[in-house]
């Protein structure tokens, strides 16, 4: 009887470090096909004159996309009119988001229940919200005008032609508020009570209390709010198809993208530079907010 | 025993031929290789009659037809990607009129012409559907498309409105002549403003004013047209063309019109036109003639019976156009000389007159003259007339590889003039022409 058969079939373990790269390896090829190679040939495409749709091969034009983006006025105001968009709309959901979580932070009967419905906006999809904000904001058939008291069609607000940048905001901030009320509860629930029962035995106002212990320590996840919503904000492009179709005045950095990608233009090559600059923007503000997150943090 | 084996064998084959009746074809035509064949068309009524069509014709030839539709806002894109591909998942597509310039100089289509003349097929359309849905470049006689989906801008009206003895006899007084269908479009502002009562509810017409895609364009251009002003000379100029006096003043009217629609309408388009119109809150409105089958239908329409329709007005010199929707069906030029032949074979049977009538009646716009023209067309909706008659006159915007850089500027200016109100009329013409005209320079078509 030979050795082997004594000791009986060996069996191939596979070590710890070839279970990994079994897991990994496919889930790196998947990241490089899908994610790195269109990041990497869209970066050069954007040194190219180039259309997606045209048989020609892409022609190498060094910085000349980069160089006619920055000189072009209309693209300044597409980025003055994101940037005050982005503005408005983040310090508002920040401001009402905050406002919401402070008044909801107490339990009361039926404050779960009221929690969830105050989700729900930011659960629905953005273009169902365009069409169902769209027919709020129509003089003739929308609600919002009555509500206000307006009665007669002559002198109603045209919202979305009067105020179409601000209409969007006002959407915007419907969303995405609860996003921002969500976080800030997480944070105003993990405030150690003792802090508060410390600062009362100080005989310390309800202002100061605020002031110094609740707002320092949501501050982190505000900061984190504030990042996910400005980006965000500068990737708008679902409401304001929805609301306004882009119409000038809203025409938002994204919204151009997409004009210049894909509707009829098919520019490949000059909008991939767009979408780079857009990149490398959020990529600073991304950047200076967590800065300011990590000196918070130290603090 | 081979003797045995040779009579079943024969025996079988009468078996199945006798059992096949009329079906021989499909075995012939299968046997070509060829048993289906895959046409694009955009998400609309027209596409499920054209589907319909397409199972006759396998019930005729045993080639089955299956029509692909994509919704509109994604077609273009679609159809654009196959083509940077150069790929061959649809034998035949029913492409807009502006794409021709692309589909032809990007070798995506194939060249029609020795079919649609050497049969007589071109004869059997109407010549302007033949120009816009079919020739590049216009006036070559090269044809890459058989004209499939007639359509046009038209207008439907309240006839109890407009019939209405008090409202006729006040509009004469107010105006000075009869309340009727507009010949022109000065009267159809008239009419407009005549029935502007916003404490009513009631507003005078209702016009295209979408910007997402060609929507205000294709509205102004209504006017535009009608006013004597093409879109460039025919050398392609476009300074003093589309910035003329004529083209200011068309531009002015419309703008003028969109004053009397019913607030709410500042980026609308066909879905929004019919709503109105249903609604009760406009007297006129213009929109395709694709989309009127709605106004006919007692169950969407509340308005139905006392709907009319009528034909584009008459400018200052008494020209008249409408603005060109519809399509023409092409062949892909990447798939084998067999299915080309196929799906020439299928556009052939397509364009026979009874298969078009038989397409007409289920509610598909024909561009067959003799159909067109036949009584039966004519009074088989409430709408038919004022179409054949559109389909005399239709014209259409850009049709060069450049329409969709040419169509941007045009709609962003219009709709910030006629909506937003942003300057004067001159001012979003001239803007206009002096992008038209840097695109044009850019294409090599106009020397700098």
């Amino acid at each position: 009887m030979s050795q082997t058969t004594m000791q009986g079939p060996t069996r191939r373990h596979l070590s710890d470090r070839r279970v990994i790269q079994l897991f990994i390896v496919p889930t790196m090829l998947l990241l490089i096909l899908m994610n790195i190679f269109p990041l990497i040939y869209s970066l050069y495409l954007s040194f190219t004159e180039y259309s997606i749709i045209s048989t020609t091969a892409p022609e190498w034009v060094g910085l000349q996309n980069y160089r006619d983006i920055l000189s072009d006025e209309r693209f300044w105001e597409n980025f003055a009119i994101t940037g005050r968009y982005a503005l408005y709309s983040v310090s508002l959901q920040m401001i009402v988001g905050f406002g919401m979580a402070m008044l909801l932070k107490e339990k009361f009967r039926g404050s779960g229940l009221l929690t969830t419905l105050i989700l729900v906006p930011m659960m629905v999809s953005p273009v169902v919200v365009g069409v169902f904000w769209r027919n709020i904001f129509n003089p003739s058939i929308g609600i919002l005008n009555p509500l206000l008291g307006y009665q007669n069609l002559e002198t109603s607000p045209e919202w979305l032609v009067e105020y179409p940048l601000y209409s969007i905001v006002i959407v915007d901030v419907w969303m995405w508020s609860p996003f921002v009320m969500l976080l800030a509860l997480a944070g105003l629930s993990a405030i150690p009570d003792y802090l508060y029962e410390a600062a009362a035995i100080d005989r310390a106002s309800s202002w100061f209390q605020f002031w110094r212990i609740t707002l320092p320590q949501v501050m982190p996840l505000l900061i984190i709010a504030v990042l996910f919503r400005t980006i965000e904000a500068f990737k708008q492009f679902d409401l304001v198809m929805g609301l306004t179709g882009g119409r000038p005045g809203t025409e938002t950095v994204s919204v151009r993208l997409y004009r210049e990608a894909l509707q009829g233009q098919f520019e490949t090559g000059s909008s991939s530079a767009l979408a780079y600059i857009v990149l490398v923007i959020i990529i600073a503000i991304s950047n200076l907010y967590i800065r300011a997150l990590n000196r918070v943090r130290e603090a | 025993m081979t003797r045995k084996l040779g009579t079943l064998a024969i025996l079988l084959a009468v078996l199945f031929v006798g059992f096949s009746g009329n079906s021989a074809q499909p075995v012939a035509d299968a046997q070509d290789g060829v048993t289906e064949l895959t046409i694009w068309w955009a998400e609309w009524d027209p596409a499920n009659y054209l589907q319909q069509v397409g199972n006759n014709y396998e019930e005729e030839t045993g080639i089955s037809v299956t029509v692909v539709q994509e919704p509109w806002g994604s077609y273009f894109d679609r159809v654009a990607a196959e083509w940077a591909a150069r790929g061959d998942s649809y034998d035949m597509v029913v492409g807009d009129s502006q794409w021709l310039g692309q589909g032809v100089e990007e070798g995506h289509y194939l060249d029609l012409t020795e079919f649609m003349t050497s049969e007589g097929l071109a004869e059997t359309v109407t010549p302007a559907t033949l120009q816009y849905y079919g020739e590049y470049p216009a006036g070559t006689g090269q044809y890459y498309a058989y004209p499939t989906e007639g359509d046009a801008n038209g207008w439907a009206y309240r006839k109890d409105l407009f019939e209405n003895p008090d409202e006729m006899a006040a509009f004469e007084e107010a105006y000075g002549y009869a309340l009727a269908v507009p010949e022109t479009w000065e009267q159809l502002r008239d009419i407009a403003e005549f029935f502007t009562r916003p404490d009513d509810g009631l507003y005078g017409v209702g016009v295209y004013t979408q910007i997402d895609y060609d929507a205000i364009t294709m509205g102004f251009e209504n006017v535009l047209f009608s006013y004597g002003v093409d879109w460039a000379d025919e050398n392609n100029n476009v300074f003093d063309v589309v910035n003329s006096e004529a083209a200011v003043a068309a531009l002015e009217l419309y703008k003028e019109l969109y004053s009397f629609a019913p607030p709410g309408t500042d980026n609308a388009f066909f879905a929004e036109m019919n709503d109105i119109f249903i609604n009760g809150q406009a007297a006129m409105i213009m929109n395709y003639f694709a989309f009127f089958p709605a106004l006919d239908n007692p169950e969407i329409n509340p308005y139905r019976d006392v709907t009319g329709y009528f034909a584009m007005p008459a400018g200052p010199d008494g020209d008249r156009f409408a603005a060109l929707g519809g399509q023409g069906i092409s062949v892909n030029a990447y798939i084998s000389e067999e299915r080309q032949q196929a799906a020439l074979d299928f556009i052939r049977w397509f364009g026979q007159e009874e298969v078009q009538a038989e397409w007409a009646a289920l509610g598909g716009y024909t561009c067959n003259i003799n159909v067109l023209g036949s009584e039966e067309f004519l009074n088989q909706t409430p709408y038919n007339a004022a179409f054949a008659e559109t389909m005399t006159f239709v014209k259409d915007f850009w049709n060069i590889p450049q329409f969709g850089q040419l169509l941007e500027p045009t709609q962003r200016y219009l709709h910030s003039y006629v909506v937003g109100g942003e300057g004067t009329a001159q001012e979003a013409l001239d803007g206009m022409a002096f992008e038209h005209d840097e695109i044009l320079i850019e294409a090599g078509l106009v020397e700098e």
